[in-house]
């Protein structure tokens, strides 16, 4: 696969993985308003997926016939929904990095990588907007959300770094995320110290091995429910 | 058939979410063609997950055939990216009949201005939520009349 392809699924498979956590969601949210709102972003990641995927391939075999060693998404993507804070906490840490990449890949030579970036940044400005909101009403609310947005914030840090390091092929394709670092703690820094929230320190505990295909856990299970229906029911259509 | 001809059928196709819009109200209809005797639409989503896509080809190719072509080949094109300003001040006035509150061109992304509730005028109003029932939409609330209402988001 070269690597313009891998790339373009390592977006692709960030954009999708987080729209199957988030789906989950839909009917569970704690008002209407927020089931409206989680399955919209959700829409819009598998949106942005589908053009990636497409660009690489079938987008169905590679979305429902891949295991996963072969998903090259964060690992922080794939996280659990955990309660309504871990939910939030992992929208923050990772649309604010989002968001920096595909404005930065705005205009990238490639036609699809360049054309769904510029349609993702309008998408993702009100996602990470959605996420800035809800942490300043949960950190800066009562003393049980301070706590759990806290603890959500506090779980989530390890999987930034993978987020955020230094890769030759990104930097080679599009943008390298390194280069990304310093504008996305800037705006977490802030936004966390608004929400009257801790920036963790960084730790020794660097989980990694998204991008090589080496995923946490819980991967495999989320894996397995979105892939049923159509491992079961080949080529089914409705 | 020639270009125009296509057109004019093409034109016509509405969203399936909002039906009073037809794809050219919404500046998604960015051209038609004829290219060796095989008329060729280029379509733009709004969003990047509008599920009404799908539907808006099936359509597009049906209603090409039921008129005498022979068929279509439908295009998507993402860039350069789809915006609300490319609404029609036609589909405007339709949405506002229809009871959504069509895109001011009043603001950034996120802080919009000049929203009006469709039903009394007010710009009196109150945003609910910044999502809403479509990817296109967000929901609002006038102080004045106190109607809920969608809006149709600028973007």
């Amino acid at each position: 696969m070269s690597d313009r392809d891998v790339y373009a699924l390592r977006l692709g498979d960030d954009a999708l993985v987080l729209s199957q956590r988030l789906s989950w969601w839909s009917s569970r949210a704690p008002e209407l308003e927020e089931d409206l709102a989680l399955t919209n972003i959700a829409l819009d990641q598998l949106g942005q997926a589908r053009s990636l995927l497409a660009s690489v391939g079938d987008e169905d075999e590679l979305a429902f016939l891949r295991g996963d060693r072969e998903y090259l998404n964060l690992l922080i993507v794939e996280q659990p929904n955990g309660d309504f804070a871990t939910t939030i906490a992992r929208q923050l840490l990772f649309s604010t990095f989002q968001l920096s990449r595909y404005e930065a890949l705005v205009g990238h030579r490639d036609e699809v990588i360049g054309g769904v970036a510029a349609k993702a940044v309008k998408e993702v400005a009100y996602h990470r907007d959605h996420a800035v909101k809800w942490t300043l009403r949960l950190g800066d609310g009562t003393a049980e959300s301070h706590r759990r947005m806290q603890d959500a914030i506090d779980a989530l840090w390890p999987y930034v770094h993978e987020m955020l390091d230094a890769d030759p092929l990104e930097a080679e394709v599009g943008v390298d995320p390194a280069t990304l670092r310093e504008g996305w703690e800037e705006f977490i820094g802030e936004t966390l110290e608004d929400a009257t929230l801790a920036t963790p320190e960084p730790g020794d505990w660097r989980p990694c091995g998204g991008r090589q295909g080496v995923h946490t856990e819980g991967f495999g299970h989320m894996l397995a429910e979105m892939q049923s229906l159509h491992r079961a029911h080949p080529g089914a259509t409705w | 058939m020639t270009a125009a001809q296509a057109r004019a059928i093409v034109a016509e196709v509405p969203d399936p979410e909002i039906p009073v819009l037809t794809i050219e109200d919404l500046g998604i209809l960015r051209d038609v063609a004829v290219e060796r005797e095989r008329v060729v639409v280029t379509v733009t989503p709004t969003y990047s997950g509008c599920p009404a896509m799908d539907v808006i080809r099936e359509e597009i190719d049906r209603r090409l055939r039921d008129r005498g072509a022979d068929g279509a080949e439908i295009r998507t094109v993402l860039s350069p990216a789809w915006s609300s300003d490319w609404m029609s001040e036609d589909g405007r006035r339709k949405l506002r009949e229809y009871g959504i509150a069509p895109p001011t061109g009043g603001g950034g992304e996120l802080l919009v201005l000049g929203v009006a509730c469709p039903r009394c005028g007010s710009t009196n109003v109150k945003q609910i939520s910044a999502f809403g029932a479509t990817a296109c939409q967000s929901q609002y609330a006038c102080q004045a009349c106190l109607e809920p209402f969608d809006h149709f988001k600028d973007h």
